[in-house]
């Protein structure tokens, strides 16, 4: 029961402890607050003690002066007496001793004996003559005389000895000063004469001097604590609008500026927060206007040349048609010449939809479609360039694999990585593999050819990257298709991921996510496939994600085993 | 071979010869207006039986011209556009243009639409179709509401008709494509949802509230009940 209260205890404590760190490591506020109360309690603590010790043994000395004149003079007084005295014997010495010891202004003896001094006459310790006594204005004052002052008194029996101790006054303990000299009585030899002085009004004092001055520290502390927050409110907000104004600005809000008042330091800096932001809009807006020129400009280009391109065409179709009236050498002409002018088409077309999306002007049209069907339209369309090719595609497919999509695009990437592997594959097999889970629906397309050389996986989604310049080309590719296919898997907010080794093959792996806008968790195919001489838990071959995400989701995870 | 005659408008030249000497080849008449402004004049000399229309145009712009000559004329228009652009083809569309090709196209492809678009007049015996309160007579191309006739451009009259002859079957867009069209592979299904809105705001009481070309979520059209 306890050890579940002191444990709770314990938490609370350490949940605490964490709450005022974080705001300690956040708040710049709560830090100067903090540092500021800590170093004025520091201070007020320093002086006041300083102060209190001064002013105290101050008291003191004053107090010790007054009370050695006084246990003189009475001294004197009673050593005088003594000398006087008429008669010698005990019982008279007795009678006059104890008037000396008597309280000194007798009218109120309660009082008297509360705050006046108290005097102690004590035989000396090498006195011979028969005992007088002790003579005390206050029993018990006697014990209360300290050895050593005594044998001050024995050693030095010409001058006053001084000693401060404790004594008690009504209930209280007060500080007091016992002065301490010798008298010599005649026929009782020498005796000591103590004066205690108690020092009750010199302890109020200090009493009320100590309270006052815990009570004007802390208020000090407070104070300067609100003193101090006050003052770095002052700085720290406009600091604080800054830093607001700064995530706008971050966010995109590029017009968001700081709000300019007096002539101060901290309106200097929100002139020179503002310039800072003019000066990135301008840059920024400089950028946009460029780079939307140079879009415009590619995707006029690419416009204006069809026409005369169709011009061409339709002259080349025409002469291709009657080549058989020509001779060989003009027929051939004509075929490649007919044949070019595709792959220049093809060119146009690539770079017309690349600048689309350099424009930002594509959308995915997106309905629910089984990527088996996909890919089914894919294979047969490519069966003859495979046979060609000498190439088996073999396909393994078994749940269905629905997922929105814009078919005609998806369609576009699945061949586009179906030819590529055909082309790459050198008469091997490419399998071509489809899944589905909760959260995405994969296309890997894997083939076992000549693979990606290090640092290859990195290029081929660049633009008319070609993985070996000297290698002869049979489908005559624009080098912009991985791009496009990039892009376009990103339009569906999907992975489009390479893995490859040289000599062991590559694998392309497509991933869509099965709801729109949710993000991918994991690609329900493998990039890197079992039968990699790496193995299965980290592909050391070069896989790279050029990860596209949704807005918010998690960076796709990025280089070796990426995406796994 | 059906003979006809064709006006070509476009500003480029080259293009335009080219097009001259293919379709000429084909047996067909051709005349080419180089300018905007110049093409309504040209279609009031000549009468042709099929205009081929480029959308960027000195003067007036195609998609103007393919309005003016919509307003006076059911003639088939086919648009030449060098832009894909959705925003280009559905303007072009919206304007009253029956079919599109993409610059560049091959010389077969252009035929193989003019041609379907020349494809008239095969059907030789009467037939005529009910559907909801339209009256259709197919050889007559003529669509009359109460005795009201309606003016149709021949494409709009054979969707309808495709439509109305099978009223029990629901025809996906690409299957429209093919047997109004005569695309043989797949083609832009823009064509069709753009030449329903206009069939539907010319035989439609309501065309918000269609009653005789009705659409099947997620599959395509079909027609209402007779």
């Amino acid at each position: 029961m306890v050890h579940e209260l002191w444990r709770r205890i314990e938490r609370l404590g350490v949940r605490c402890a964490a709450a005022v760190a974080r705001l300690w490591r956040r708040s710049l506020h709560f830090r100067v607050v903090v540092i500021t109360v800590l170093l004025g309690t520091f201070v007020a603590l320093g002086l006041g003690t300083y102060m209190y010790q001064r002013i105290g043994s101050g008291l003191t000395s004053r107090a010790t002066n007054i009370a050695e004149q006084q246990a003189l003079s009475q001294r004197d007084y009673a050593q005088s007496q003594f000398n006087n005295a008429p008669r010698t014997d005990i019982a008279s010495l007795r009678a006059i001793g104890q008037q000396v010891a008597a309280p000194v202004t007798g009218t109120h003896p309660q009082e008297a004996g509360e705050q006046n001094d108290r005097v102690v006459i004590k035989r000396s310790p090498g006195n011979t003559f028969p005992s007088l006594g002790t003579f005390f204005t206050q029993a018990g004052d006697a014990q209360l005389i300290p050895d050593a002052l005594q044998s001050a008194v024995e050693k030095d029996p010409r001058h006053a000895q001084l000693q401060i101790a404790t004594v008690r006054v009504g209930a209280r303990q007060v500080p007091a000063v016992i002065v301490g000299a010798r008298i010599v009585i005649p026929n009782a030899g020498n005796y000591d004469f103590y004066l205690i002085s108690p020092m009750t009004a010199e302890s109020q004092m200090l009493g009320i001097v100590r309270t006052t001055f815990l009570l004007g520290g802390l208020a000090l502390t407070l104070l300067l604590a609100g003193i101090a927050y006050l003052v770095t409110r002052m700085v720290v907000s406009p600091v604080r609008d800054a830093a607001h104004v700064s995530e706008r600005l971050t966010a995109g809000a590029l017009n968001e500026r700081m709000q300019v008042t007096g002539e101060d330091d901290l309106a200097r800096l929100a002139t020179s927060f503002n310039a800072m932001a003019d000066s990135l809009q301008r840059q920024i807006r400089q950028l946009e206007d460029l780079s939307q020129l140079q879009q415009r400009f590619t995707s006029d280009v690419s416009h204006e040349l069809r026409t005369p391109l169709t011009t061409i065409r339709m002259a080349a179709d025409m002469i291709h048609a009657s080549r058989d009236d020509f001779a060989a050498p003009v027929a051939r002409s004509a075929e490649l010449l007919s044949r070019e002018l595709d792959r220049f088409e093809t060119l146009l077309t690539d770079l017309l939809e690349i600048s689309r999306f350099d424009a930002g002007a594509t959308a995915a049209a997106n309905e629910l479609v089984d990527l088996r069907d996909v890919v089914a339209r894919v294979v047969d369309g490519c069966e003859s360039l495979a046979q060609a090719q000498g190439v088996k595609l073999r396909v393994h497919s078994r749940r269905e694999a629905v997922a929105p999509m814009d078919a005609r695009r998806i369609e576009r990437i699945v061949r586009n990585l179906v030819t590529n592997a055909i082309e790459h594959a050198e008469h091997k097999p490419v399998d071509i593999t489809v899944a589905a889970n909760n959260t995405a629906v994969a296309v890997a397309v894997r083939d076992y050819g000549v693979g990606l050389r290090p640092g290859d996986a990195e290029q081929v989604f660049n633009r008319f990257w070609r993985a070996d310049p000297a290698r002869a080309r049979t489908t005559g590719g624009t080098g912009l298709g991985l791009s496009i296919s990039l892009e376009d898997a990103r339009l569906h907010d999907g992975w489009l991921q390479a893995w490859g080794e040289p000599g062991n093959g590559a694998c392309f792996r497509l991933t869509l996510p099965v709801k729109a806008g949710q993000p991918i968790v994991r690609s329900p195919v493998t990039l890197a496939p079992d039968d990699s001489s790496v193995g299965i838990a980290m592909p050391k071959g070069n896989s790279l994600t050029i990860g596209t995400r949704a807005a918010g989701a998690s960076p796709a995870p990025k280089g070796p085993g990426g995406g796994r | 071979m059906t003979t006809g005659r064709v006006l070509v408008v476009d500003d480029d030249p080259s293009l335009a010869e080219m097009l001259s000497i293919i379709l000429q080849g084909e047996g067909l008449e051709v005349t080419v207006c180089a300018a905007g402004d110049l093409a309504l004049r040209a279609f009031q000399d000549t009468k042709p039986d099929i205009v081929l229309l480029d959308v960027m145009l000195p003067g007036i712009d195609g998609v103007e011209v393919c309005r003016q000559i919509r307003a006076e004329s059911t003639v088939p228009i086919v648009m030449l556009t060098a832009r894909t652009d959705t925003v280009d083809v559905v303007l072009g569309l919206e304007s009253g243009a029956d079919d599109y090709v993409t610059k560049p196209f091959k010389p077969q492809e252009l035929v193989a639409r003019v041609r379907a678009r020349l494809r008239r007049g095969d059907e030789s015996e009467a037939e005529t179709l009910q559907l909801g309160d339209l009256t259709i007579d197919v050889p007559g191309h003529v669509v009359k509401r109460a005795d009201r006739a309606i003016l149709l451009t021949p494409l709009e009259f054979d969707l309808l008709v495709a439509l109305a002859r099978k009223p029990w079957q629901v025809f996906s867009r690409e299957t429209l494509l093919e047997q109004v069209w005569g695309y043989r592979h797949a083609g832009d299904t823009r064509l069709v949802n753009v030449h329903v809105q206009r069939l539907r705001s010319k035989v439609e009481k309501d065309p918000e509230n269609p009653e005789i070309v009705l659409t099947v979520r997620g599959v395509g059209y079909k027609a209402g009940k007779a």
